[in-house]
């Protein structure tokens, strides 16, 4: 018999931390399957963040920095100007994206840094304990939101797949999920192409991969993930929301 | 003829590939514990195995290897 599904090589073998069905454990996998199909797990730097996946440099193969709270693009920056043949990415949680690291975040796509962003929004705070987060959904209940998220002092969700993809440093803008086999091979598809666009100089790519925390809300892993596929699709549709080159917005510079 | 492999320290028995399995022939062993305190996932039957890797693609702690 020959075995037709193994861990990757860029996957180490320490066991992973997370809660048992957490969905970072998939996106992990993806994360190092798209490494080792590209050839690139020796020169690849991955910045981790702060969350639940703080301790991801245990688990990437390649060289990894820990980046403070939000900072993640930021440290991506400074490694892709200094490594230009390196093939950078980060991977963050939507309360480190989203909420303290909005401003990197925005700023690091408008400028169309060539880099890689793995962008986990499970909706909550997971580390610190089920907190709301900006990806919170309008009456979601939560450790902060005991009544459910209001809308009226909380304001809205932000959808950052829809925001970023109007901005011209922006190659790839793509949400996804890993809630089914056919989800999970939509999503790898989604980060292979981010890393590809990188490595041709396409611009800045980030996936967005809709994903469970069943600890925090709740619910059993099997149940987290119908209550995302009822609760965060509709509200978080998925799709390609930006496909194109940064280099084509610069034409005009040159001519 | 096909099978999976589970490796029962690392499972956390979330039964991600319990739900998965096209063919339902994936359970928690109601036996086995393993070190960390979860019920493993094991074949219960080797014969009806297609190979899919289904479970495998589900599985979040990369804990089941598959053989075809
Ligand atoms: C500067 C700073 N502020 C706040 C915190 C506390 N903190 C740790 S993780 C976290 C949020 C993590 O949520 P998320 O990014 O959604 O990742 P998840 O844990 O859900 O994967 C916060 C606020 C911190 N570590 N540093
Ligand atoms: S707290 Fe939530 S996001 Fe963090 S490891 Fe547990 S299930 Fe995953
Ligand atoms: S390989 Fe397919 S048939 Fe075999 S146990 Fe896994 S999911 Fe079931
Ligand atoms: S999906 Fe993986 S961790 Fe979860 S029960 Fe199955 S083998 Fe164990």
């Amino acid at each position: 018999m020959d075995v037709v599904f193994k861990k990757p090589h860029a996957l180490t073998d320490a066991p992973l931390h997370y809660c048992p069905g957490c969905t970072h454990g998939i996106v992990h996998r993806l994360v190092a399957e798209v490494l080792d199909e590209l050839g690139v797990e020796g020169k690849a730097v991955g910045v981790a963040s702060v969350g639940c996946s703080v301790m991801s440099y245990n688990y990437f193969g390649c060289d990894m920095v820990q980046a403070p709270h939000g900072r993640a693009q930021a440290v991506a920056t400074g490694l892709r100007r200094a490594l230009p043949d390196g093939v950078i990415f980060t991977y963050q949680g939507d309360g480190d994206l989203a909420a303290i690291g909005t401003a990197e975040t925005v700023h690091a796509a408008t400028r169309g840094e060539n880099i890689t962003v793995i962008f986990i929004n499970n909706a909550i705070y997971g580390m610190t304990g089920g907190q709301m987060a900006p990806t919170s959904l309008p009456n979601q209940i939560t450790q902060t939101t005991p009544y459910g998220r209001d809308v009226n002092s909380a304001g809205f969700p932000v959808r950052v797949c829809e925001m970023l993809s109007t901005l011209d440093g922006v190659a790839l803008a793509q949400r996804v999920t890993v809630d089914s086999v056919k989800n999970v091979k939509i999503a790898k598809a989604a980060i292979k192409k981010a890393f590809q666009n990188q490595i041709e100089g396409k611009g800045y790519s980030i996936v967005e991969v809709l994903s469970t925390c069943p600890t925090n809300w709740g619910l059993s892993p099997v149940d987290a993930l119908q209550w995302l596929r009822d609760n965060m699709i509709p509200y978080y549709p998925l799709g390609v929301y930006k496909d194109a080159d940064k280099r084509d917005n610069m034409k005009g510079d040159k001519e | 003829m096909a099978k999976i492999i589970v490796d029962e320290n690392v499972c956390k028995g979330c039964a991600l590939c319990v739900n998965t399995c096209p063919k339902k022939i994936i359970a928690l062993s109601k036996s086995k514990i393993n070190a960390k305190g979860y019920h493993p996932a094991e074949l219960t039957d080797e014969n009806a195995c297609i190979g899919c890797a289904f479970c495998a693609t589900m599985c979040p702690d990369t804990a089941i290897t598959v053989y075809k």
